[in-house]
């Protein structure tokens, strides 16, 4: 925390809330958040070399506890994949895997207490504001659920032609009459609007609130000594609670991402 | 809330991820696996056709069994035959034998009687003679007889 600011609940809250933000441009978009990008980056380096440490000493023989871990966690998600996309899953398995580990391991951040790391990276590390959960940052969640659109519309092309895909834009859901085309392209709209909207938005909010009630739990447990105990004890109970919500958020990440992709290969 | 280029810069590190992911993660393991499962699937094959095998091998093992059985009892009727047929064999030609010494011993015997015969005659002859010579000492001449008394020794 930073030892300069008068402390009280809003500026506590507000200073785990603030985003290491570099400006990079003129305008408020060409801001990038450091924290978020450099937690991310290290977060899928780690996943992706270990992954690939594993697995280059893969052997058909019997696996060591290493890469059976590995491979319960590929067979965990191939067979996610097989149950819902028809098709080769050269792209869709692996995508689908590098989804469901990045994200959880990007959620499992919310574990580590706030202010302990707050601490080691003000004294370690010189920064002062630094929020360690990417995925409690919307821009992450949207760079997940914009990049799934794009391959959406990409799989969409590649698989029914462009006229195919502009075809069914017009002509699904409710029929090719000419009339109907309008509602046709507006309800098709709104579907292409709010799947990478919910998807991401979703996974933001659950982060998001999950890290603002632990913040209010230690708020709480600030002020007193039996604020302190409830606190901790409460911050247990919504850590052990938490677990699943980092897990199940993550794993419906992963789903609505095989559920997009597969159903852009599919034709109306 | 604010959307920045935070969003492009974490997509460009989602798609490195990916690509990383599909190219260099995902396909050797999945060889991996799917080789140790053609192997286990290739095992149980194996042990099923072992299984089978066994199976057939015993019933083949019987049905041999049986058969040498079969060919034993046969080899022993024919070899008791057989034994049979020699001793009968035996039986006959010693038989034969048996007849042939007899025939033998036989015409030996009447040989033998024929020739006592001959020499008895001879001697009866001779007897018969010198008792006619005894009683005809002065009057008979041997040799003037000689034709008569030889006739007389034939008749005998």
């Amino acid at each position: 925390m930073a030892s300069e600011q008068e402390l009280n609940a809003t500026s506590y809250i507000q200073h785990h809330l603030s985003f290491n933000a570099q400006s990079v441009g003129d305008s408020a978009f060409w801001t990038l958040h450091v924290d978020s990008l450099v937690t991310g980056a290290i977060l899928g380096v780690v996943a992706t070399a270990l992954m690939w440490w594993v697995v280059r000493g893969a052997t058909s023989g019997v696996p060591n506890k290493r890469q059976a871990f590995v491979e319960l966690l590929f067979g965990f998600v191939d067979d996610q994949v097989k149950g819902i996309f028809h098709g080769k899953r050269d792209f869709v398995a692996p995508a689908a895997l590098t989804v469901f580990v990045w994200v959880l391991l990007m959620n499992a951040m919310d574990f580590l207490p706030v202010d302990i790391m707050a601490w080691i990276l003000t004294h370690v590390f010189h920064q002062h504001e630094f929020r360690i959960v990417p995925t409690a940052d919307v821009n992450t969640t949207f760079a997940l659920s914009l990049s799934v659109f794009l391959l959406m519309i990409y799989f969409s092309i590649a698989v029914k032609g462009l006229g195919g895909w502009i075809h069914e834009l017009f002509c699904a859901p409710f029929g090719s009459n000419p009339l109907l085309w309008p509602f046709n392209f507006l309800f098709n709209m709104v579907e292409y609007v709010s799947k990478p909207l919910s998807h991401s938005l979703r996974l933001y909010g659950n982060m998001y609130a999950g890290e603002i009630i632990f913040l209010l739990l230690w708020l709480w447990a600030a002020t007193s000594v039996s604020g302190a105990f409830f606190g901790a004890v409460l911050g247990v109970g919504w850590s052990i609670f938490h677990i699943l919500i980092v897990v199940l958020q993550a794993y419906i990440f992963m789903m609505l991402t095989i559920v997009y992709i597969s159903m852009a290969h599919e034709s109306h | 809330m604010n959307i920045n280029l935070t969003l492009i810069a974490q997509a460009i590190s989602f798609a490195i991820f990916i690509l990383f992911t599909v190219k260099f993660v995902w396909p050797p393991l999945m060889k991996a696996i799917e080789e140790r499962q053609k192997q286990i699937a290739d095992g149980l094959a194996a042990g099923e056709q072992g299984k089978q095998q066994l199976e057939a091998s015993g019933k083949r093992a019987a049905e041999e069994t049986v058969k040498a059985r079969a060919r034993a009892a046969e080899i022993i009727a024919q070899a008791e035959k057989r034994g049979l047929q020699m001793i009968e064999e035996a039986k006959n030609s010693a038989k034969a034998e048996g007849d042939r010494l007899i025939a033998g011993a036989k015409s030996e015997i009447q040989q033998e009687v024929s020739s006592a015969k001959e020499v008895l005659r001879e001697q009866v002859a001779a007897l018969a003679v010198s008792g006619a010579e005894k009683i005809l000492q002065r009057e008979v001449n041997a040799q003037a007889h000689a034709e008569l008394l030889n006739q007389l020794k034939r008749e005998l």
